[in-house]
């Protein structure tokens, strides 16, 4: 998996497709839209700019930092915002995020090197409707994708397999 | 089998609402000869069709009307919209619940007398106390088969359990065990055992767990005595120039009104939609709303004292591996106001998956301090805090004309602040919590905000004095003879203790009262 390190010169959308490439997703990827053969998220990128799509992916890892946690999840909580009737909402929130990196002396948020500063600027913005629907949104885009349960170690639904009366319900051994 | 009744038939009771409460009285009514129509606003489903997966489970079964929230409570900000996590589903709200089953302490059935003068609150002692309900509680117990009654065995304890439970013994508690659950520990009733799938708030898929839905319900249509007629949402309840009531109005799957004409109807919507009804069906001779002429419907609104303490450990606990609420620690329960505070809690394990961890451990937060909580998921044990709140006048279920529901209906608001007496038990019962965990290694400890009732109680609250309250000992209207309240909302108080055993034994006791009454020539 890599690691989500924004370099000084943020993400550009080749990097977010390498980077999603190398996290397992194969991609198709043509003029102005991004596509995943996953059929989770097989969804054309018809409305946003690559660029606000990758600073989104951004702030979603900075709202919700999880470094075991590969891009392509996090793509795929965001990837609602890139339709007709979100795009422009989006944009003007992303916007906002940049002009407010500008105000803070760097060319983007993308620009923000450190998680430290870019979570300090989204200090300032937290109670804005964007970061906030952002934010929300992210509650079950992010959490609720069953790829993600493994990394946290959960096992999600038991029936099927009898639950756990003989699958170690009392097997803690460090008490 | 089910007994079509027809819609002018007035020698029937009506009952709105098909959980705790309305399941239950229903099926009672029935079993005594007693014709009965219960009126459940959702659809029906049954183990085959719960799923094991939270929010999933919670888009078929949870009751997502709109309703609106004001006063000082947090969920106001969380959850502005989803003040109470509960059902619309025939069951209600026992196709989610746990399982907890706990009668009252004694001194808790007397609250004002034992309590004292508490500023700002507004205790009663019930009409009612506990030698009276004793009877009523065995049968209860007997018809939930709660264990460590009736000789059934405890459950087995899980990780989640034996985390906890060292963590008490280690404080020098001595009152803690895997509960009293209506939860088979053996495989009886019809019913399967408990398999410690782990998702008790889904709906139980091995029918282990007692719900209403699928015992009490069916056990009432055998005997040709009660029809359960789904999706179909109470609006008002009508009455006749002699000031009782006739017949409830309400709309079917496709919208469309229908009144069915009663001899008796009982309220049994759970603590919101209960008084939103009764307020919804004024009239010009009753234009505070049935049965107001107290002024106390929708009042006195209680949910528990609530709050959770997660402990993160260096090792795996898998909280979620086995029944939901596995345990119990009963020491606080006592009322011993040198804590700080008058009443007093218990403390329950509780786990939550993944996507409602993450949706509650503290709502709105984010960040490296939230998410390097939750990336400790697998090595979290959770426990829940249940203790007795203030009900104040003020905390109330009122009618928001400015939103209306699908039917164009009045939405409820609830209002709700915390008493000084609710916040001094929660700080008490962090801090508890907090040490169990540290007591048995815990790196870190989460004293978790409640989360949107799940326990509401108490805006029809029963009392001896017709200026007091709304329905009486039986749960029978002050104001109406033939009008009752079947649920949570008729609680005076609600104790420290899970309320279902409760609401079970005054549904139970309201059916052999309603009988004898019927029989007598009273009603
Ligand atoms: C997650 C969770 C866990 C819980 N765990 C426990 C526990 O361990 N122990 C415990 O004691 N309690 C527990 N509870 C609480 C318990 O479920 C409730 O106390 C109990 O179900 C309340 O019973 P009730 O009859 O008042 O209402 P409900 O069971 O909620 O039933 C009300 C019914 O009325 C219907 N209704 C409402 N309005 C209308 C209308 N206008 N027309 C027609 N129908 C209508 C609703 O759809 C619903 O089916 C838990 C609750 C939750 C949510
Ligand atoms: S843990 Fe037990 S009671 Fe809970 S859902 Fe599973 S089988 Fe039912």
């Amino acid at each position: 998996m890599t690691k989500t390190i924004a370099g000084p010169r943020g993400l550009t959308r080749r990097q977010l497709l390498a980077r999603a490439t190398a996290a397992g997703a194969s991609f198709v990827v043509g003029a102005g839209y991004v596509a995943a053969t996953d059929a989770a998220w097989a969804t054309e990128m018809n409305a946003m700019k690559p660029d606000s799509f990758a600073t989104l992916v951004q702030l979603a890892r900075d709202i919700y930092p999880h470094d075991r946690i590969p891009d392509e999840n996090y793509v795929v909580a965001v990837k609602g915002y890139d339709t007709p009737q979100e795009v422009d909402a989006t944009e003007a929130g992303i916007e906002m995020l940049n002009a407010a990196a500008r105000g803070r002396g760097y060319g983007s948020y993308l620009d923000i090197g450190w998680e430290r500063d870019r979570v300090d600027l989204l200090r300032s913005i937290e109670d804005s409707d964007f970061f906030q629907k952002i934010r929300g949104g992210l509650v079950t885009g992010l959490y609720n994708q069953k790829a993600v349960w493994p990394i946290f170690g959960y096992e999600g639904e038991s029936f099927s397999q009898g639950g756990y009366l003989y699958r170690g319900f009392d097997d803690i051994a460090w008490l | 089998m089910t007994a079509p009744f027809e819609l002018s038939d007035d020698s029937v009771v009506v009952v709105i609402g098909t959980g705790a409460g309305g399941g239950v009285l229903a099926n009672e009514l029935a079993q005594k000869g007693v014709k009965v129509v219960a009126l459940e606003a959702g659809g029906r489903y049954l183990p085959e069709d719960y799923i094991n997966d939270e929010w999933e489970s919670f888009g078929q079964l949870a009751w997502l009307d709109p309703r609106t929230t004001s006063g000082d409570w947090r969920v106001a900000k969380d959850f502005s919209g989803l003040p109470a996590w509960i059902v619309k589903a025939v069951g209600g709200t026992t196709t989610h619940w746990a399982g907890a089953s706990l009668r009252f302490q004694d001194h808790e059935w007397k609250a004002a007398t034992t309590y004292g003068n508490v500023q700002g609150a507004s205790l009663l002692d019930w009409p009612i106390d506990a030698e009276e309900m004793a009877p009523w509680y065995d049968l209860a117990e007997k018809k939930l088969n709660v264990t460590r009654t009736n000789g059934n065995p405890g459950l087995p304890g899980s990780n989640n359990y034996k985390v906890f439970a060292a963590g008490a013994k280690a404080l020098g508690y001595e009152n803690f065990h895997t509960g009293r659950m209506a939860i088979n520990s053996t495989e009886n009733h019809d019913r399967l055992m408990c398999q410690q799938t782990g998702f008790c708030f889904q709906g139980c898929k091995w029918g282990a767990k007692w719900s209403s839905a699928y015992t009490d319900i069916p056990e009432g249509e055998a005997t040709g005595n009660l029809e359960v007629r789904e999706k179909a949402h109470a609006l008002r309840i009508e009455h006749g120039p002699d000031g009782k009531v006739n017949g409830v109005v309400y709309a079917d799957a496709d919208g469309n009104e229908h009144k069915q004409m009663a001899r008796i109807v009982a309220v049994a919507g759970n603590s919101f939609e209960s008084p939103r009804l009764l307020l919804n069906s004024a009239s010009s001779m009753y234009p505070d709303g049935l049965s107001n002429s107290s002024g106390q419907v929708g009042r006195n609104y209680m949910r528990h004292l609530t709050g959770s303490v997660y402990g993160v450990f260096d090792k795996p606990v898998k909280m979620w591996r086995g029944t939901t609420m596995a345990g119990i620690m009963q020491d606080e329960a006592k009322h011993d106001p040198s804590r700080g505070f008058v009443g007093g809690y218990e403390l329950e394990t509780l786990s939550l998956g993944l996507p409602f961890m993450a949706a509650f451990l503290d709502p709105g937060a984010w960040g490296r301090e939230f998410t390097s909580a939750l990336d400790q998921y697998e090595n979290m044990a959770g426990m829940w805090i249940v203790g007795e709140d203030m009900p104040q006048e003020t905390n109330r279920v009122t009618l928001n004309h400015d939103v209306t529901d699908q039917f164009g209906m009045p939405v409820a608001n609830v209002h709700y602040s915390d008493h000084a007496n609710d916040r001094a038990m929660r700080e008490h019962a962090y801090k508890q919590g907090q040490a169990m965990y540290d007591a048995v290694g815990a790196t870190r400890t989460l004293p978790t905000p409640p989360y949107p009732s799940t326990h509401n109680l108490g805006t029809n609250r029963m009392s001896e004095n017709p200026r007091d309250g709304v329905v009486n000992r039986w749960g029978q209207s002050h104001d109406i003879d033939n009008l009752f309240v079947s649920d949570g909302s008729q609680f005076t108080t609600g104790a420290a203790e899970n309320p279902t055993l409760t609401i079970v034994a005054l549904a139970i006791r309201q059916a052999d009262h309603i009988s004898r009454e019927l029989s007598a020539g009273n009603l």
